[in-house]
């Protein structure tokens, strides 16, 4: 069985460790949240804050409070708020030990795609080309197929990109797998997914 | 020094033109400068500039500037779910540089910093650096940005004294600060207009020097996505469901 959402969500908590400073991405990166168990994780929103806290209870929202997504969320006992610049300030500077990212394509040298479909959607890219850039570690977590079940896991991206030779490692429905030297690896497949499996949904070269 | 003014309109005043280059503060709906915008939909000036991370959404804050077309150009990172802003762009009405988040925000602080460009690693690789100036520091590349230098800037603060020292509120303090510092003249609503003397000068955010003009003002302050937990649940989740 391939992995739904939220076991995609929780095999990325695993990823995270003791003390990281870490910034998730809005959908399904925003979920690993809710995973990361004991472990003492400080979450950056990059609108300006760190230290987020869970989404308010019923008739608490502050419209003062959002995250990255807009969400209304709450803050900690350990929160800090600062100007955007100086988010961005700690992303482009190194201080963001990893990011966790959703993605329209990525491709096997470690270029990503999710910010627009020329001349279809326009999103922005938001943060997402500074975190890419400046965090420790780039993680992708997206289905390994699009909706018309092709690839996207690509030998190169066809969108324009938001970084290129960025993402460290992604993890799919099925599993797995980190940008290497002349292609991707499979680390790990999802419960009852093979490797030939993964090989067949993957575009790109799998070494 | 006086720099607090009656109303919106009033602090506008002699200050717009079409053409003009606007900063806007705030990120999605949050820490806008709601009273300034419409005062600028009701003056009606046209052909505008604006550099702000969004564009309000569908008919709220500066999306009401794109229904009535008052936009010619904005310099965002996020469209988002605004409508009107992807139909106008796609469309060719509105012209839309595409400026990644940190990007935008380094250069208006560095714009009011007098800071005409800085290297940056962002965009390396991609249609941001087309067309601009690559540089090699220690064996990585960066790509030049410019600062940004506004005619004006909107911003919207919690807390003002009257010498215009800001204090903001929580995540609303966003691209105020930077926006603030990037225009030639800033502008600032808050909520409220504190006696000179109340506010901690180790707790100001932004020194009122940046700050030209300043209103007080009823905020409507709407909630874009309003996410909730139930009770029972344990604190400690972050994601809820979105109601």
């Amino acid at each position: 069985m391939p992995w739904d959402r939220n076991q995609m969500a929780a095999r990325a908590a695993q990823e995270l460790e003791d003390g990281m400073y870490v910034n998730l991405g809005i959908g399904i990166p925003t979920l690993v949240a809710n995973y990361v168990g004991d472990k003492d994780i400080t979450l950056q929103s990059e609108n300006g804050m760190l230290g987020m806290g869970p989404f308010p209870y019923e008739g608490e929202e502050d419209p003062d409070l959002i995250n990255a997504g807009k969400q209304t969320i709450t803050e900690l006992n350990r929160t800090s708020y600062f100007d955007s610049a100086t988010s961005f300030g700690m992303i482009r500077g190194g201080k963001i030990a990893a990011a966790i990212l959703g993605a329209m394509e990525v491709a096997e040298n470690g270029d990503l795609a999710n910010w627009m479909i020329p001349g279809k959607l326009v999103k922005g890219m938001g943060g997402a080309m500074d975190l890419v850039a400046g965090v420790g570690k780039v993680i992708v977590v997206m289905d390994h197929q699009n909706k018309a079940g092709e690839s996207k896991v690509l030998k190169s991206c066809t969108l324009p990109l938001t970084g290129a030779g960025v993402v460290d490692r992604i993890i799919t429905n099925l599993g797995v797998l980190d940008v290497v030297e002349g292609g991707l690896k499979i680390v790990e497949t999802a419960d009852g997914v093979t490797e030939d499996e993964i090989r067949a949904a993957t575009e790109a070269t799998i070494v | 020094m006086q720099k607090v003014y009656d109303n919106a309109d009033a602090a506008l005043e002699g200050l717009l033109f079409d053409g003009m280059f606007i900063a806007a503060g705030g990120f999605g709906l949050c820490g806008i400068p709601e009273l300034l915008i419409d005062a600028i939909v009701k003056a009606g000036t046209k052909d505008l500039t604006i550099a702000s991370n969004n564009c309000g959404v569908d008919g709220f804050g500066l999306g009401k500037l794109l229904d009535t077309k008052q936009i010619k150009k904005m310099l965002s990172s996020y469209v988002g779910e605004n409508a009107e802003f992807m139909r106008q762009y796609l469309s060719g009405e509105l012209e839309l540089e595409f400026n990644p988040q940190g990007t935008l925000a380094e250069r208006m602080r560095a714009g009011g910093a007098g800071i005409p460009g800085f290297y940056t690693k962002t965009g390396v690789g991609t249609v941001v650096a087309e067309g601009k100036e690559l540089k090699e520091f220690d064996g990585e590349t960066y790509v030049l940005e410019r600062g940004i230098v506004a005619d004006i800037s909107i911003v919207k603060a919690w807390k003002a004294d009257d010498t215009g020292n800001l204090v903001f509120r929580k995540t609303a303090r966003n691209f105020n600060p930077p926006a603030a510092m990037c225009g030639k003249v800033c502008i600032a609503e808050v909520e409220e207009i504190v006696p000179r003397g109340s506010l901690d000068p180790d707790h100001i955010h932004l020194p009122g020097i940046f700050v030209h003009r300043l209103i007080q003002g009823e905020h409507e302050k709407r909630i874009e996505q309003r996410t909730v937990r139930k009770r029972e649940e344990q604190s400690g989740a972050a994601a809820g469901e979105e109601v």
